[in-house]
């Protein structure tokens, strides 16, 4: 696959870049995520289909659409797991995540959780969250770290967030699935990212831990940007201010859940057929 | 499977840095050092020979030799039970230094060999006029102690970044590290590599200019191979009790996520690889001069396998179990193979299937066990 970027775009940011190049991120135009015209297809199956989407600072946005339509694919192109064919994926107004490894994109701030938690199951819930910590990753700063007291603050402060903080010494492997989905939350938080992308983050969860979840997200808009692919439309009906509903690879609908849930293309796509 | 260890817990939650060992930990600590520096010295040297307290040159030589394994199972441990990479290679590291030392050993003799030469008998057999060029400087004591540690360190460091850059994990990775100290016992036993073919290294008089079997010479060894060991099993813990140790952990249990926050597993792979190799191969130049001999079946495929056995008896991921493991299996294996060689490998076999199915934890796990039974 080809990384194509589309640069004839008036609102191009790097074309149009009067801009100082500030260290991080830069959300001074209060959209962190750009997504313009991103195609992608696998052995001629269009999976994206010049796809459009803007996400602004602090937003919690909600992205459905039935099986196919292309959720897990957009989040592969934002994380850098997929080259899109072609259009331009911008995080803030600098950072061209076409050009970026997974890694890098992870270290500039892009937090991705998937499906399936996937936790230190042998350590404890304090550990899993020490070792996820934003610091200096080589093997000799490593073997040379001790916990501070501003670190063990800040690990207690995600532990209380994911409301884990009685469970700090007991090993992952030990807690609820809806615990451990928690618990992954913490260590994405933990590596300090402004862009969160959530892979049906309640599936699996009971109804309290749903209920729960919901609370937890909320709470996070705001500090973070939230992206939430879900399937469960109570809970999206939940938390959802803006949803965005994907279908054949495109934004068919986007707005609040009511306007959603109203459009006549969106109830033939859910309930049509 | 294996759990990190019951670690205390401050009033965060958080792993309390309590030190290197518990309190218990350090006493147990300190009595071994008693016994292995003062008591059994004392025993074997100023005892007199007739007494019942005294220690034989067949236990000094035997115990030595446990120590050494132990440290070898040591080193396992650091790879295998924290790391979860099963090398079935490390006979090879121990070998190589084995081989460095012993090549000092051998230009120590002088004209005492057999054929009264300058050059040692093997060079002799082989009808070379001098040695062959890597035997440069091995004369100095220093140069083939650098050697000790820069054979199997660099080995193991090239060996292991391809390996792990190319991501071969499990049973492969086992399979390659057998076939790699396959081939070099192979390249060993041939008289033209220049290491004594199969005959390997022995006969040594001196070392540092002391004769090799005098009993203070010997007890000096015995104590420095006490030392390594002590020494070994603090830097063990210091390692497995850092941050860098609970990275290790996270990679055997779930490489993919260490990766996802921002570790790279290779480098850490390799840092502990290459360390476990340079600790083997300290390992094997303390047991040449105290055995007296080296030659290329240390790097059998049976050899690196009975590693891996003493280490999974003794318990993974505990350090001290798998020394604990070397002593009982290796004394075991000492008292079999007088009383009843031919059942040696029938019984250790036998020993690690009931290892594995009835302690899964090894002796270690048998004490905690114990502990938590009313």
């Amino acid at each position: 696959m080809s990384g194509g970027t589309t640069r004839e775009h008036w609102d191009d940011p790097v074309a149009s870049g009067a801009r100082v190049l500030a260290d991080g991120v830069d959300t001074t135009h209060r959209g962190i995520l750009y997504l313009d015209g991103i195609s992608v297809s696998f052995d001629g199956f269009k999976a994206l289909n010049n796809l459009s989407l803007l996400v602004d600072v602090g937003e919690l946005r909600c992205v459905i659409g039935p099986n196919g339509a292309g959720k897990t694919t957009m989040m592969d192109v934002v994380t850098g797991k997929t080259r899109p064919d072609a259009g331009s994926a911008f995080f803030g107004q600098t950072i061209d995540l076409t050009r970026l490894s997974e890694p890098e994109i992870a270290d500039a701030g892009v937090g991705r959780k998937f499906q399936k938690p996937t936790v230190f199951e042998q350590h404890t819930v304090f550990e899993n969250l020490e070792l996820a910590m934003k610091t200096d990753k080589r093997v000799g700063p490593t073997l040379r770290a001790r916990l501070d007291g501003e670190a063990r603050d800040r690990i207690a402060g995600t532990m209380d967030v994911i409301r884990l903080l009685p469970e700090a010494a007991r090993p992952a492997g030990m807690l609820s699935h809806g615990q451990k989905q928690w618990l992954e939350i913490g260590m994405l938080l933990m590596q300090e990212p402004q862009l969160l992308l959530l892979d049906e983050p309640v599936a699996g969860m009971t109804d309290e831990e749903t209920l729960r979840s919901a609370e937890l997200f909320v709470s996070l808009a705001g500090k973070y940007t939230l992206i939430v692919v879900e399937h469960d439309m109570d809970f999206v009906a939940r938390i959802a201010k803006k949803v965005t509903v994907l279908h054949e690879g495109a934004v068919l609908a986007e707005g609040s859940m009511d306007s959603v849930q109203q459009n006549e293309q969106v109830i033939e796509v859910f309930l049509g057929r | 499977m294996m759990g990190t260890a019951f670690v205390p817990v401050d009033a965060t939650g958080g792993p309390r840095f309590a030190g290197l060992l518990s309190a218990g930990g350090w006493s147990l600590y300190g009595l071994a050092a008693l016994v292995l520096f003062v008591v059994l010295p004392l025993s074997h040297l100023a005892v007199p020979a007739d007494s019942p307290f005294h220690l034989s040159d067949y236990w000094v030589t035997l115990l030595g030799k446990i120590m050494c394994y132990a440290i070898v199972a040591l080193a396992m441990d650091l790879i295998w039970g924290y790391t979860g990479i099963l090398s079935l290679g490390h006979g090879l590291f121990f070998a190589l230094g084995g081989y460095a030392m012993g090549m000092y050993l051998m230009r120590s003799i002088g004209r005492d060999g057999v054929y009264q030469s300058d050059l040692p008998d093997f060079v002799v057999v082989c009808d070379w006029k001098s040695y062959p060029w890597y035997w440069s400087f091995t004369d100095h004591f220093w140069y083939a102690a650098l050697l000790v540690v820069l054979v199997p360190g660099t080995l193991a460091f090239l060996f292991g970044y391809f390996a792990f850059r190319s991501r071969i994990k499990g049973v492969y990775f086992s399979i390659i590290t057998q076939a790699l100290t396959y081939a070099t016992m192979l390249l060993f036993f041939r008289n033209n590599t220049g290491f004594g073919g199969n005959n390997g290294f022995t006969d040594f008089k001196r070392i540092l200019g002391f004769p090799i079997t005098a009993p203070t010479t010997r007890m000096a060894l015995f104590v420095i191979t006490a030392a390594a060991l002590l020494g070994f099993l603090l830097l063990g813990r210091w390692i497995v009790t850092s941050k860098l140790g609970r990275v290790l952990t996270a990679i055997r249990d779930a490489e993919t996520r260490v990766m996802f926050s921002g570790y790279n597993p290779l480098y850490f792979k390799l840092f502990i690889w290459t360390l476990s190799a340079v600790i083997c191969g300290i390992a094997g130049a303390l047991y040449v001069p105290q055995v007296g001999i080296i030659n290329p079946s240390e790097m059998s495929p049976a050899n690196s396998i009975e590693i891996a056995i003493w280490t999974a008896v003794g318990g993974r991921g505990t350090l001290i179990g798998p020394v604990l493991g070397a002593a009982a299996v290796n004394l075991g294996k000492s008292w079999f193979t007088k009383a009843f060689p031919e059942y040696w490998l029938f019984v250790l076999g036998l020993l690690f299937i009931l290892v594995t199915l009835f302690l899964p934890r090894g002796l270690a796990g048998l004490r905690l066990r114990l502990k938590r039974t009313p």
